[in-house]
């Protein structure tokens, strides 16, 4: 059990412990925290595949700034308690099963076809990480267009999320 | 002795840690008796005087005083919630710490850098991640106390950190144009070297409009004076935390003063030069600097304690006086003066950008909520891009 | 080390997972974050492959997502708002008004 592997089933497992909580949680707020946690989780898992670049930006925009949004809204619409009713009998009883057997079948045919297994082999952070600088010269260089579009649909959204959230006076 | 040759960077990690978090809690302490005495002196007071020698004990007596305090929790608030927010409000801010070099890489033991605990590629980015996580100590914090001036507060307060950290991260950006990587260290020795052989190249003479901007973004950011009505007691009791008591409360509390430490810490890396000195190389005599300080502490403790204290407090002062002077003494050895010259001005730079905060809480009046959210967005956030852009458009005729 | 397939099960966990939030929430905002967790469970893959077949092109695809997806949260939000302060209600079994 190397590090890597440890750190990863460390953050593996933070990871599904926050889904798994965003379900089951009662309260809005408490979802939004468990999927702070996946996020952070998700962040290491960056790190660890050596994307440093991609790892901050998870953190700087998704964690800290969607999820602000999303906290923010919670608090100011003040949404309180879901009501708990009985969940379906047939999706608890056969829908979880047949969802293990889904997720057992994907990993079989990851581990045991031999299209999956090239995939599988291949072991991730052998290599060094992946630099800012490279990253910034694609995202300049060859994905210019979206870049900028995407800069003009941020625009967009901000103007669409004033008008929509203002009242009229 | 095995353990520690075969895993070097765990050992050594472990050891940094442990010694910077030990310092940090004692700098948070003592900068909450600086800024009383500072502020103080400012109001023609004299401050923090009889808990021990000049006062300097009031900072223990507080911290005792914390942890004695009883311990309310409002009755509806949300129990798990309500306990996080602290934590993570001072454990990111501790966390920010980690990040910052002290000192030159170059002083290695066992291979690896004395004077900071991380050194990644991405620093800076990092410290802006982790600055960006804080808002949620405040939010949480007043969502959670379930109580009208605490939620309030915290909405405010924190709709002022979100706005206020985009003209934080774009004043810096400037400077990354100027330095040309987001690695501290690259940072501080793009800063090396003089002008006319004696002005420093530092990126505040070449950048002082974003220089200003940094610093009013981060005044805002860390919830101070001028822009700290979130927390002014004549208008939301005392904000976000007005249902924190007891150690909470103190979390809270060490998590400003460690926001104005690691902004400060920020402030002299991209803006001044960071562990390098003012004078320039060739003028030897600077390395006696920190054993002068030191010596001439020590000899104004010592005349203290002849002439002025009592008691106790004569005898605490002595302590210091006999600490001070073995520190002057060690100093001057040449060995420790070489390790102990790139500290020292980090040190002296940080300490002036803390009593330039203090100086500044201690003179202006505060913002009213919506001049300050009209300053950030309308005022500072245009005149932080047009840095960028007037620096971008320079560098690139002048490369061109 | 880690196999890539590792990352990939994972992914694939964490968004069998929001597809379950999606459909048994009932809160509006809950239904949000759970399309954001599928969101993130895209990216980890993408980053996965970035890694396996060392290419940039996964990490630049990785980019465009967490923005539009930052766009998209603000634009949704402020519609969640507007649902609140008309329909009164965070239910989405309640804002039923085009159902047939």
């Amino acid at each position: 059990m190397t590090i890597p592997l440890l750190l990863f089933f460390i953050c593996a497992i933070l990871a599904v412990v926050g889904a798994v909580s965003l379900i089951l949680a009662r309260e809005p707020i408490h979802s939004a925290l468990s999927l702070i946690l996946v996020m952070i989780a998700l962040a290491v898992l960056y790190l660890l595949l050596g994307a440093e670049f991609i790892a901050a930006v998870q953190i700087i925009v998704y964690a800290g700034a969607v999820m602000v949004l999303f906290v923010f809204v919670i608090m100011l619409l003040n949404a309180g308690a879901e009501e708990r009713t009985n969940w379906s009998r047939i999706a608890l009883w056969v829908g979880v099963p047949l969802g293990f057997f889904l997720l057992l079948e994907c990993a079989h045919w990851l581990y045991g076809s031999p299209a999956g297994a090239a995939i599988g082999t291949g072991s991730a952070a052998a290599t060094p990480g992946i630099s800012t600088a490279a990253l910034s010269e694609q995202l300049f260089t060859n994905y210019l267009f979206p870049f900028e579009a995407t800069s003009i649909l941020i625009l967009i959204a901000i103007l669409g999320a004033m008008v929509l959230a203002r009242r009229d006076e | 002795m095995g353990f520690i040759t075969e895993h070097p960077v765990l050992v050594v990690s472990l050891v940094k840690i442990a010694v910077l978090l030990f310092i940090v809690m004692t700098a948070l302490a003592y900068l909450t008796w600086f800024e009383r005495k500072v502020v103080a002196r400012i109001q023609s007071r004299w401050g923090p005087y009889y808990v021990g020698a000049h006062g300097l004990l009031q900072p223990l007596a507080d911290g005792l005083k914390f942890l004695f305090k009883e311990d309310l929790t409002p009755p509806a608030a949300d129990r798990f919630v309500y306990l996080l927010a602290p934590f993570i409000a001072l454990s990111l801010a501790l966390t920010a710490i980690a990040l910052i070099p002290f000192g030159p890489p170059g002083i290695r033991v066992l291979g690896q850098p004395v004077f900071v605990v991380s050194n990644i590629d991405i620093g800076l980015l990092f410290v802006f991640a982790i600055t960006s996580m804080g808002v949620y100590g405040v939010a949480l914090a007043g969502w959670s106390s379930n109580s009208k001036y605490p939620l309030l507060g915290s909405l405010r307060s924190s709709a002022q950190m979100i706005s206020y950290e985009v003209s934080l991260t774009l004043s810096v950006v400037g400077v990354l144009l100027l330095a040309g990587s987001l690695d501290f260290n690259q940072i501080i020795s793009g800063q090396s070297g003089y002008y006319w052989h004696f002005l420093p190249r530092w990126h505040v003479w070449l950048q002082i409009v974003g220089f200003l901007c940094y610093i009013t973004a981060a005044i805002a950011e860390t919830n101070r004076i001028p822009f700290d009505l979130p927390e002014a007691e004549t208008e939301l009791v005392a904000g976000f935390h007005t249902e924190y008591s007891s150690f909470k409360f103190a979390m809270f509390f060490m998590a400003e003063y460690a926001n104005m430490i690691t902004v400060s810490c920020l402030a002299t890396i991209l803006f001044f030069g960071g562990w390098l000195s003012p004078f320039p190389d060739s003028w030897h005599w600077q390395l006696y600097l920190p054993a002068a300080g030191l010596l001439a502490l020590a000899a104004y403790c010592a005349w203290d304690t002849v002439t002025e204290m009592r008691g106790i407090a004569r005898l605490q002062f002595a302590v210091v006086t006999m600490l001070a002077l073995v520190g002057g003494l060690i100093c001057l050895l040449p060995q420790v003066q070489v390790v102990i010259i790139g500290p020292f001005w980090f040190v002296t730079k940080v300490l002036a950008f803390l009593f330039f905060y203090v100086w500044i809480r201690g003179t202006l009046p505060r913002f009213r909520y919506d001049q300050l959210m009209s300053f950030g967005w309308k005022l500072l956030l245009p005149v932080s891009l047009a840095n960028l852009v007037i620096t971008a458009l320079l560098i690139v005729v002048r490369h061109g | 080390m880690v196999p890539v397939s590792y990352y990939l099960v994972l992914s694939a966990v964490l968004f069998g997972l929001g597809v379950v939030a999606f459909i048994f929430k009932r809160n509006v905002i809950t239904i949000f974050m759970s399309i954001e967790l599928m969101l993130n469970a895209v990216n980890l893959a993408f980053v996965a492959f970035a890694r396996a077949w060392h290419q940039l092109d996964g990490l630049v695809f990785v980019f465009f997502v967490i923005v539009v997806a930052a766009a998209e949260a603000a634009v949704g939000l402020a519609i969640v708002i507007t649902i609140a302060h008309n329909r009164r209600t965070l239910n989405v079994e309640e804002v039923n008004l085009l159902k047939f």
